[in-house]
């Protein structure tokens, strides 16, 4: 009996050609459905053809078969990480078209949620990142503080996610005073202790640094280029934050630092959310120190509701409220680009009016799609398991990024 | 609109910024107007890359955010790219549009923003404007083997097809869309701000009243006054006459 020689394929002089694989759609690190064509040589990705879409709900062709006010719901559904960061801009597209006043509580409620968003969604993401690169326990952690975070969007608006809560003209309800106390409790007490212990976990972590420090490297150039916003653009060095540049509701009075990375790699993007977790806290803290009391939307009954007591009263009230529950206000004619500093980057609202009651455009900009275009450059030449560290700090949600 | 009332995001004054614009863009500016706090520009479509070349490297509008098309099916060129360019440094935004049909293609920008190759992708997409110069000029966010660009005005809201999954055939399949119900379209427009409304009986209205006690020259001048009039000036005058009964018979039943 003679020996056989193994026949390998790879064995003698054959030159290995590039090979294609498919990351995902249901990759549990690709935060959604990705779908990413790879051209790998050996397991160093040559090419990367990201296929987007497969969560279009044509979103911005149901808004304009809505009215304005029913259009709003949507917005929650985009970026369902932080959905308050994305009625802002809506709210605030509508307001600018019709010039309409928004009462300070109002505006100092809405930083107040805002900000409260942006913590909530950095918890998720920051969690996701770290576990997409082996790290278990900070995630359980900070998802301890995003519940938290649901638990007082559920207590404002009576939803724990999609709260429809920003409404043109204000916000939909006050909050009971004793929200606000537990969340400046928890402000002083819980956010801190949690979120110091899980960073303590991770930031000076020898394998946490090892997956991040210079991966997918960004120059300031580039991310400008490119089109990217946010903390990506921050973590490449560009101190551009909407709250800080174009302000809008109360954030001019703030007092709030803008942190950027200096190498513009995952680790910086990370770290940048790190600060502005704790930049968000300050912020949330200066909310409370200074809300006025007061109407919390605008009295314009053209564009806000009566409150339901005066509708027991008043005929006029009544009437008002029909029609705003009916046909909706008329917004004037023109169109607006608003964009606002949503937690991942600028979220804007391209909104055309024809003067009617339903929007006759909506164009959404969602931060994601741009940040999803350049992972083909930000990936040449890194290796497989890499990905899932760029597509972390990248910070993609995939209900906006495909709308 | 002088005094701003909103909170919407306040970035640089937008004074003196149209006249330093059309100085450079020149006859490649169609028009430029100021409202609402944006500035919008209107380009010529051959000279669209131009234009915003030199917004970026002499105004200094560093960033594209964003593109996004508007149809608008009665205009001749129906299709509207809106560019929405960002300044970093001056702290400014303006829009900068273009007009487009669907066999007339615009100029990429893509040599000068590496970032409107998607952006372009989807008004493609979407709305069937061709992008001349874009290499990967491919669907972006519908299915693939889409057909249609489904955010035109003509595009029904429900689509042409769904899709399934075929125990007997173990795979997914497309069928034309069938809806138990009607899609209902509620339309809240007040009757008295130019609803447009047409009601069973009402083409009866529109034709002239049966007794026409003048000869031959009284009819012949009407249709020709009628003529010229918009499409919703007799529709607006009919949609009285034919609420009065139905607002008589009401106020009898009660």
């Amino acid at each position: 009996m003679s020996l056989q020689l193994e026949q390998s394929p790879t064995t003698g002089d054959d030159v290995i050609t590039n090979y294609t694989i498919n990351f995902g759609p249901q990759h549990p690190a690709a935060h959604g459905v990705l779908r990413m064509v790879m051209e790998l040589d050996g397991e160093v990705i040559e090419r990367i053809d990201p296929h987007v879409g497969l969560l279009h709900r044509g979103t911005e062709k149901l808004i304009e078969h809505k009215t304005y006010l029913q259009a709003l719901p949507y917005f929650d559904r985009l970026d369902y990480c932080s959905p308050l960061g994305m009625e802002h801009s809506y709210v605030l597209a509508v307001e600018k078209l019709l010039n309409v006043e928004v009462p300070e509580r109002a505006q100092y409620l809405r930083v107040l949620f805002a900000e409260l968003t942006r913590i909530c969604n950095h918890m998720l993401n920051l969690g996701s990142h770290v576990m997409d690169v082996g790290a278990m326990t900070p995630n359980l952690w900070m998802f301890e503080i995003r519940e938290d975070c649901l638990n007082f969007f559920e207590r404002a608006s009576g939803a724990r996610m999609h709260a429809a809560w920003f409404r043109p003209g204000g916000v939909h309800q006050d909050v009971p005073e004793k929200l606000l106390v537990d969340i400046g409790t928890w402000l002083d007490t819980r956010l801190p202790e949690l979120f110091e212990d899980a960073m303590s976990l991770v930031v000076d972590n020898r394998i946490f640094k090892q997956r991040n420090v210079d991966i997918a490297t960004v120059s300031k150039e580039d991310a400008v280029k490119w089109g990217f916003s946010g903390p990506m653009i921050r973590g490449s060095g560009i101190a551009w934050d909407i709250r800080k540049a174009q302000p809008y509701d109360v954030y001019d009075r703030m007092e709030f630092d803008v942190p950027v990375g200096t190498r513009g790699d995952c680790y910086d993007r990370f770290m940048v959310r790190v600060e502005e977790v704790r930049q968000s806290a300050r912020i949330m803290k200066q909310c409370l120190r200074d809300m006025p009391s007061g109407p919390v939307a605008s009295t314009d009954r053209k564009v806000s509701p009566p409150k339901r007591a005066e509708m027991k009263a008043s005929m006029e009230a009544l009437i008002h409220h029909f029609k705003l529950y009916t046909e909706g206000f008329h917004v004037p004619a023109g169109e607006v680009y608003v964009a606002t500093e949503s937690p991942k980057g600028e979220f804007g609202v391209y909104l055309v009016s024809d003067g009617s009651n339903k929007p006759y455009r909506c164009k959404i900009r969602p931060t994601a799609f741009s940040h999803l275009q350049a992972m083909d450059f930000m990936c040449k030449g890194h290796m497989l398991p890499d990905v899932t560290a760029i597509i972390g700090a990248i910070d993609v949600v995939f209900g906006e990024c495909d709308r | 609109m002088s005094v701003v009332l909103h909170s919407a995001p306040r970035f640089a004054s937008n004074e003196g910024v149209i006249d330093a614009l059309s100085a450079t863009l020149g006859a490649r500016l169609i028009a430029a107007h100021e409202a609402h706090g944006e500035v919008v520009l209107t380009v010529e479509r051959a000279a669209i890359a131009d234009a915003l070349e030199l917004l970026r490297d002499q105004h200094e509008y560093q960033q594209l955010m964003e593109i996004a098309g508007v149809d608008y099916p009665d205009r001749a060129e129906r299709f509207e790219v809106v560019y929405m360019l960002l300044s970093l440094t001056r702290n400014h935004r303006v829009l900068v549009k273009v007009n487009a049909a669907e066999d007339t293609p615009v100029p990429t920008v893509t040599h000068l923003w590496p970032v409107a190759g998607w952006l372009e992708r989807e008004v493609f997409d979407m709305y069937g404007v061709i992008f001349d110069g874009n290499t990967d000029l491919r669907r972006i966010l519908t299915d693939y083997g889409f057909e249609g660009h489904p955010f035109r005005k003509d595009f029904p809201l429900t689509g042409y097809v769904e899709l399934r999954y075929s125990e007997e055939d173990k795979r997914v399949v497309y069928e034309p869309v069938k809806l138990a119900q009607d899609l209902r379209s509620f339309d809240f427009m007040s009757p008295w701000e130019g609803a447009d409304y047409v009601l069973p009986g009402d083409e009866k209205a529109a034709t002239p009243p049966p007794p026409p006690p003048a000869p031959a020259p009284a009819p012949a001048p009407a249709p020709e006054a009628k003529k010229p009039a918009s499409k919703k000036a007799p529709a607006a005058k009919k949609a009285p006459a034919a609420k009065k009964p139905a607002a008589k018979a009401k106020g009898g039943k009660a």
